[in-house]
């Protein structure tokens, strides 16, 4: 394997990231709290580089560089553009809760960049090994965020769980890489995909290996039954870390399935549908029904996710193009919806509050009717209620679905959706209807204020005018 | 033809009405109130040239509006209105300015949320109405659900949390089944435009699948026997608005996705059905019409009332085959329709005078209960007055515009089945027997309480609202015309369409 200068033109903003990491590093040691926004301002600017980067290498052919180890092509560069932005939004609606419960420090946005760069990394990755290095590299940033407050003792046990869970996931995963590999003889994603087209007689084999893989990345997703940790994860982490969790992550997640399954094994798709539709049909069930259940807003948004994993995997299921673009379309807008949705709930928070309790959104309307409308479009389009951009998300893994001739998992899917309705209009029953108990005006920067806001009208503008989003997924999916 | 893009602008003057009636807010006491009448009257002048301009000579869509929307999968914004639409689309431009005015100082809490929800909504009503592309249909059809479901939680009664959640979650279960159904239908054609789907062949498994989808979309918003029961709920805890828009438009919303979408898409289906759809509009009106004599609320008894009326639109509309196969009849199953369609437009006007009678008493004494009333009369003459014309409107008496639909319907139900005919005609004994019953133990009789005693009569502005209704009842109960002309081409073409098998 030789390089060519060349191919580390295309690495160029994983290459930049990982370099602005390391300054962000250094840099903040020779800052005193005073000057702390500096690395807020630096980590900023970190994302909108590698963002202006990714654009100015943008190319509709694929770009594979380092021996078929990275691959630059069109769903990448899209959806690593959506990680920074979404990352962007996760610095800013954090900075405030941090500096209230003294957690401002350059240790955040480092282990952040670090998980960015993880993220680019498993975008891009067009090896096993590649795959597995983005991970790790994701995970254990991760790990290190949500223990993050040192002295929490819930934030302790949930980092510990995610760990523990985390690193068994990660053994599957490994193990069932290594299994492809005795078997097909490669780690190179385009071999694999070769050598399962040509020889069927070992199919036994390789989906003995598959059942591993599709378990990490079940893990990663959190589809049930590998979701035990998502909700003591969300409940545990400081808000501001359970935002970030769920936001980019699930993009960097569905490019590990994307590659893995679809790149790598696409000619399986007959094995691995029937499992992901298991999947589809426990996630579904299990987050809408249990989320129906939870009194603190955290956990509920995290049975939610479940749910919203399951129909995302429904794109999955079809197999066709049509479908991982309606996948697609589906995560990204999905991370937009959790962005906005837990920062209402960062918004909601003050030194020494937190505001995750389902009780603290009673009169929310009362007390700022601006960002009740926020979290009403938020919550209506979780829902799938149009004019919001979470129906057109399930309305077109549905249509894919419908497409392959798969209409009873339609009507399955749909009729989860109509019970968890019931949890989001909960809470726009108790921000409108009801008297609030603490009626206190929110205390907010206009930055964050701006932000929020264009993060809500965005879900709402995305409802009413989605026809770029989707020819833009269309597109990367080609 | 106009030029101006009318459609369009009917439906976004509200709305964008609705935004600007938010940002002003409640610092000015009238502003809101003001801004939200001038929005919904400019609405209404907007909307009189889609009458005056309308031609009644064709079936064709007309000021059709067709734009792309979203390319990737061929989904456009595209609108148009024939006349089963147009007078639909007049009636909730009209019903939405009485309700601005009904809720003028009726309204303090959040006005100008109150103002900006019915604005909203009413824009989105007539989205309903317009849209012909099968996805802007389902959007402006949801979308629809949210002003209403805060309307009726933010503004309504003591069990309003309950009510509005349950008329959500009735709705959102029907109309999900129908998107699965919109999307089979696009996996078939290709296109959602609904104009489309009319043309398509379809097996009649498929057609009887996508029916009964259908059904349970439109039946719960009619609503039909047995999926009615959000109604009374609903309607009781609504404030008086809530109850006139859900009443007046909401329910014949149903009613036109059963002319726009059942029929047409799925005939054959309609035809193999046509029991099931005839024996669940009898329960509606024999069944409901017995329930509604025992309520003690009167806007429980009103909206058990709807329900009933609401059969007889159902029946008109699922008769015609019947008809068609014992005697070949296209003028009788053309009276059908056109029965259930005045029927529909005439219930606007009914059902929504008398939620607003309703909300005149309510307003003084704070009680819906008719035991709490008697005597009104004597304290309130023109109101009383008022009340005993939308009251016999509702029973059906000729001449108002009661008992035009209701006699078509009737009638054109003698050419299908005897039995048929005779269990509607029940309806206007039952209709009678509880209306004015009603009306008999809360209007007439000496003044029963301390509380009547006090009654002040309508003020100039609920003078005019009601004034405003009375007229059209009148006109339509005694030259019905001008309604049954602009539709009459329309039905025409429908039947023509639905007598062919799509197998």
């Amino acid at each position: 394997m030789s390089f060519v200068s060349s191919d580390f033109i295309s690495a160029a903003p994983e290459i930049f990231v990982l370099g602005m990491a390391c300054l962000v590093l250094v840099a903040d040691l020779f800052l005193d709290e005073r000057n702390r926004a500096a690395t807020y301002w630096l980590s900023q600017l970190t994302l909108a580089g590698a963002a202006v980067l990714t654009i100015a290498l943008y190319d509709e052919r694929p770009v594979s560089v380092f021996g078929g180890m990275f691959v630059n092509d069109a769903m990448g560069n899209v959806l690593k553009l959506f990680i920074y932005l979404l990352t962007a939004g996760v610095f800013l609606y954090a900075r405030d809760y941090l500096k209230a419960r003294d957690l401002f420090k350059g240790e955040f946005y480092v282990l952040g960049l670090f998980a960015v760069l993880g993220m680019m990394v498993m975008v891009s990755a067009h090896n096993f090994l590649t795959i597995y290095l983005g991970l790790e590299l994701l995970s254990l940033s991760l790990y290190a965020l949500v223990a993050f407050d040192r002295d929490s003792t819930v934030a302790a046990e949930a980092a510990t769980k995610y760990f523990v869970l985390g690193s068994l996931a990660s053994g599957m995963l490994l193990y069932g890489i290594s299994i492809l590999y005795g078997v097909t003889g490669s780690l190179s994603i385009l071999e694999v995909s070769d050598f399962v087209a040509t020889n069927t007689n070992l199919d036994l084999f390789v989906v003995f290996g598959l059942v591993f893989v599709l378990v990490g990345v079940a893990f990663k997703l959190g589809a049930v039954p590998f979701h035990m940790w998502m909700p003591d994860v969300y409940h545990g982490a400081p808000t501001a870390i359970t935002l970030f969790v769920s936001t980019a992550p699930k993009i960097a997640a569905f490019a590990m399935l994307m590659r893995l399954l679809v790149d790598g094994l696409g000619e399986l798709h007959g094995n691995w549908q029937d499992m992901i539709v298991i999947m589809v049909l426990l996630s579904l069930a299990v987050g809408n029904i249990i989320a129906l259940a939870q009194t603190n807003i955290k956990r509920m948004l995290a049975y939610s996710t479940i749910s919203h994993i399951g129909f995302l995997l429904l794109g999955v299921v079809a197999g066709t193009a049509e479908g991982y673009a309606a996948a697609m379309f589906y995560t990204v807008t999905y991370a937009l919806m959790a962005l906005g949705g837990f920062g209402i709930v960062i918004l909601l928070s003050r030194a020494g509050f937190e505001a995750d309790k389902l009780d603290d959104f009673k009169g929310l309307n009362e007390r700022s009717p601006w960002f009740a409308f926020m979290m009403l479009v938020l919550m209506f389009s979780m829902a799938g209620v149009p004019p919001t951009v979470g129906f057109y998300a399930k309305l077109l893994v549905l249509n894919a679905v419908v497409n392959v001739d798969m209409v009873w998992l339609a009507a399955v899917a749909v009729v989860f959706a109509i019970i968890g309705a019931f949890y989001y209009l909960r809470v726009v029953k108790l921000m409108y209807f009801d008297k609030p108990e603490d009626a206190s005006a929110l205390d907010v920067n206009t930055d964050v204020r701006l932000a929020l806001s264009a993060n809500g009208l965005a879900v709402l503008a995305l409802g009413i005018f989605p026809g770029q989003l989707i020819a833009l997924c269309t597109a990367a999916i080609g | 033809m106009s030029e101006l893009p009318l459609l369009s602008l009917v439906i976004w003057t509200p709305i964008i009405g609705g935004l600007v009636v938010l940002a002003v807010g409640d610092r000015e006491p009238w502003g809101a109130r003001s801004i939200a009448l001038v929005f919904s009257l400019l609405t209404l002048a907007l909307s009189v040239p889609l009458y005056a301009e309308f031609d009644t000579s064709t079936a064709a869509m007309q000021f059709v509006e067709l734009s792309p929307w979203i390319s990737t999968f061929n989904i456009n914004y595209h609108l148009g209105v024939d006349g089963i639409s147009m007078p639909l689309i007049l009636l909730t431009a009209f019903t939405t300015v009485l309700v601005v005015i009904a809720g003028w100082e009726v309204i303090q809490y959040k006005t100008a949320q109150y103002m900006a929800a019915f604005l909203v909504l009413e824009g989105l009503m007539i989205g309903v109405f317009a849209a012909l592309d099968a996805v802007l249909f389902y959007v402006f059809w949801e979308a629809m659900l949210i002003p209403m479901f805060l309307i009726i939680g933010i503004w309504g009664g003591p069990r309003r949390v309950y009510a509005t959640i349950k008329f959500f979650l009735y709705t959102f279960l029907g109309s999900v089944l129908m998107l699965v159904a919109l999307i089979y239908l696009y996996y078939r054609t290709g296109s959602f435009g609904v104009l489309d789907f009319h043309l398509t062949p379809l097996g009649l498994t498929e057609q009887i699948l996508i029916f009964i989808a259908f059904l349970l979309a439109f039946g719960v918003k009619v609503p039909m026997w047995p999926v009615h029961t959000w109604l009374p709920d609903a309607h009781v805890e609504a404030p008086t608005g809530g109850s006139v828009i859900l009443a007046a438009i909401m329910l014949k919303i149903g009613g036109y996705g059963f002319l726009r979408f059942s029929l047409p898409i799925t005939p054959d289906a309609s035809n193999e059905l046509d029991w099931l759809m005839i024996m669940l509009s009898l329960i509606a009106i024999v069944y409901i019409a017995l329930v509604a004599l025992v309520q003690e609320d009167m806007k429980k008894l009103i909206a058990y009332s709807s329900i009933a009326h609401m059969g007889f639109v159902t029946l008109g509309f699922f008769i015609v085959f019947a008809i068609i196969a014992k005697s070949d009849s296209m003028q009788g199953a053309a009276m059908g329709i056109q029965g259930g369609m005045v029927q529909m437009i005439s219930h606007g006007f009914v059902s929504g005078a008398l939620f607003l009678c309703v909300g005149v008493l309510y307003d003084r004494l704070h009680s819906r209960q008719i035991s709490d009333y008697g005597g009104v009369a004597n304290t309130m003459p023109k109101f009383a007055a008022f009340m005993v014309l939308f009251a016999f409107a509702n029973t059906g008496l000729p001449g108002t515009s009661g008992f035009v639909g209701e006699f078509m319907v009737i009638l054109s139900s003698f050419k299908a089945n005897f039995w048929y005919a005779f269990l509607a005609a029940t309806m206007l004994i039952l209709g009678a027997a509880y209306t004015l019953w009603m009306v008999k133990r809360v209007v007439f009789g000496d003044v029963r309480n301390a509380g009547v005693a006090t009654l002040t009569d309508i003020n100039r502005r609920e003078f005019l609202v009601l004034g405003a209704l009375a007229v059209p009842v009148l006109l339509f109960g005694i030259w019905p015309a001008p309604l049954v002309e602009v539709m009459e081409a329309s039905v025409q073409n429908l039947l023509e369409h639905v007598a062919v098998s799509k197998l």
